[in-house]
C-alpha cells in the first residue's frame, strides 16, 4: 500500500471512529439531524430502533439503502441516496425547517470548520474564498434542543480547529453541547469547555497539544 | 382551474426580461427540468432565480447559468455548482444568500400575505448585517420580508386537470411553496390524469395555485437527467 492510500484509509478509520462514538449519545426516543460529512457517518452506528433521523430536505424517518433500490427522487441533506423507514413521512421545506427552528429536533450531530472556547463555532464560510452556501447549518444551531460536533481534531495539515477565538465567520452565537474527536469529548458548560473523557490510546498531553482553547480537566469528575 | 399546455414554449410565454423566477428543486431532486431546459431555449435576459441551488455545472439552472440570463440569485447553497463562484467573481452575477430555512419561510410568508416575520436565524452571524433586530420576551429576532415570484416553475408526481398536485418522495422540498407564492405558476408533472383520480388525502398543492401544467419530458434518473 502507498503512502497515499494509508493516509486515506487512515483518514476513513478516523471518521468512523468518531461517528461511532457519536452514535453513542442517542438514546431514543429521539429526533436526530445528522449534517454532512462525518455526521452522515453516524447513521451506520445507530441500532436503536427509536432514534429517528430528520433530514432538511423533507424526510422524517431516514434510512439506509441497498444498492438496487436506491431512488433518485430519494435523498438526504447531501444529496445522498437515502431510505424510507417504516413510519416515515414526507414534508415541504417551509414545514422541515419550521420543526427545526420551533424545537421539534432532539439533537443535530454537525460538522465544523472551527469551534472556540465557548463552544461558538464556524462551519459554513472561509474568508478571502467566495461566500457561496450556508443551506441549514445555522437554522440548525438556533433550533435543535442539543448541538453535537462530530469533527476531526485538527486539519488535514494538523492546524488547530478548537481554538480560542473562531477566525472565520460564525454560524450562531449560541454554544454547542458536546463536542467528539478522534483524541476526546468535550462538554460545553456555561461557555467553558470541559475534557470529560480520552479515546482509547490518547494522553491529555497529545489533546493540550492539538489544542489552542482553555479547558478544563474534568476527566476524574464523576 | 389550471390550462394544460403541450407546447413547453408556450407554456412560458408569460417569462419576460427582468422577471423574478423561482424554482423548485434541491439540487436536481424536484427540479422542473423540462421547464428549466424550456427557459434555456428562450429568449430571455436579466432574470432573479430564487431557488435552494443554481443547479450543478452545466446542468439544470447551471445552463441558464452559463447563458448569462440570470441577474441575480437567492438561495442558500450555491456551493453545489462551481460555476457560480467563477460568475460572481467576474461580476457578473449578484448572490443573495438566505439560511435555507429562512428561504423557505420567507416564501411562506410571500404566499400566505404576511409581509415579513421575525426569526432568530442568523442572529448575530454576518447574514444578519443590515438587518433589523428586535427582541421579543428577552429573546434576539432579525426581520426577514417575505419573498414572491413573477412566476413559479415546479415540478409536481401527478396533476390531475383541475390542476391538483402531489408530490413524490423527497422531490417534494421547496415545490409546495413555491406554488403558494408567485403571480404565475407553471407545474411540470410526470403523469396527468382526471379529477377524481387523485384522492382529497393525497392532494398537498390544491388546485387555486395552479395555472399551467405540462407534461415533463426529461427525468431525474439513476443514471442523470434522461429524455423520456
Amino acid at each position: 500500500m502507498s503512502t497515499r492510500e494509508k493516509t486515506i484509509v487512515d483518514k476513513k478509520e478516523i471518521q468512523h471512529l468518531i461517528a461511532k462514538r457519536a452514535a453513542k449519545e442517542l438514546e431514543g426516543p429521539c429526533i436526530v439531524n445528522l449534517g454532512i460529512g462525518i455526521p452522515t457517518l453516524v447513521a451506520e452506528y445507530i441500532h436503536d430502533e427509536n432514534v429517528f433521523l430528520h433530514t432538511e430536505n423533507g424526510l422524517l424517518g431516514v434510512t439506509d439503502v441497498e444498492e438496487q433500490d436506491m431512488d433518485p427522487n430519494l435523498v438526504n441533506a447531501g444529496k445522498l441516496p437515502v431510505g424510507e423507514a417504516i413510519g416515515a413521512s414526507y414534508f415541504n421545506s417551509a414545514d422541515s425547517f419550521a420543526m427545526i427552528r420551533g424545537g421539534h429536533i432532539d439533537v443535530a450531530i454537525l460538522g465544523v470548520l472551527q469551534v472556540d472556547q465557548t463552544g461558538v463555532i464556524a462551519n459554513w464560510a472561509v474568508p478571502g474564498k467566495n461566500i457561496m452556501g450556508v443551506g441549514g447549518a445555522m437554522d440548525l444551531l438556533v433550533g435543535a434542543k442539543k448541538v453535537i460536533l462530530a469533527m476531526t481534531h485538527t486539519n488535514k495539515d494538523g492546524s488547530r480547529k478548537i481554538l480560542k477565538e473562531c477566525t472565520y465567520p460564525i454560524t450562531s452565537t449560541r454554544s454547542v453541547d458536546k463536542i467528539i474527536t478522534e483524541l476526546a469529548i468535550f462538554e460545553v458548560v456555561n461557555k467553558t469547555l470541559r475534557l470529560v473523557e480520552l479515546m482509547p490510546g490518547v494522553t491529555i498531553e497529545e489533546v493540550r497539544e492539538k489544542t489552542e482553547a482553555d479547558f478544563i480537566d474534568s476527566l476524574g469528575d464523576v | 382551474m389550471a390550462n394544460i399546455r403541450q407546447d413547453i414554449h408556450d407554456a412560458l410565454s408569460c417569462i419576460k426580461n427582468g422577471h423574478t423566477v423561482m424554482v423548485g428543486g434541491f439540487g436536481l431532486v424536484g427540479a422542473p427540468l423540462t421547464l428549466i431546459d424550456g427557459l434555456t431555449k428562450k429568449d430571455v435576459k436579466d432574470l432573479t432565480i430564487i431557488s435552494n441551488n443554481l443547479g450543478e455545472s452545466g446542468k439544470g439552472l447551471g445552463i441558464l447559468l452559463n447563458q448569462n440570463k440570470i441577474k441575480k440569485a437567492i438561495g442558500s447553497y450555491f456551493t453545489s455548482n462551481r460555476d457560480v463562484g467563477e460568475k460572481y467573481q467576474k461580476g457578473e452575477i449578484e448572490l443573495q444568500l438566505l439560511p435555507q430555512g429562512t428561504l423557505a419561510e420567507s416564501m411562506r410568508a410571500g404566499g400566505a400575505g404576511i409581509g415579513g416575520y421575525y426569526t432568530t436565524t442568523g442572529v448575530g452571524t454576518q447574514l444578519a448585517e443590515g438587518k433589523e433586530e428586535r427582541e421579543i420576551n428577552g429573546i434576539k429576532y432579525i426581520f426577514e420580508p417575505a419573498i414572491r415570484a413573477d412566476v413559479a416553475l415546479i415540478r409536481a408526481y401527478k396533476a390531475d386537470r383541475l390542476g391538483n398536485l402531489s408530490y413524490y418522495k423527497t422531490a417534494r422540498n421547496f415545490n409546495p411553496v413555491m406554488a403558494t407564492a408567485a403571480n404565475m405558476v407553471i407545474v411540470e408533472v410526470d403523469e396527468i390524469v382526471e379529477p377524481g383520480e387523485l384522492s382529497p388525502e393525497e392532494i398537498i398543492t390544491p388546485h387555486l395555485y395552479v395555472d399551467y401544467i405540462v407534461e415533463a419530458q426529461q427525468v431525474l434518473t439513476k443514471e442523470g437527467v434522461v429524455n423520456k
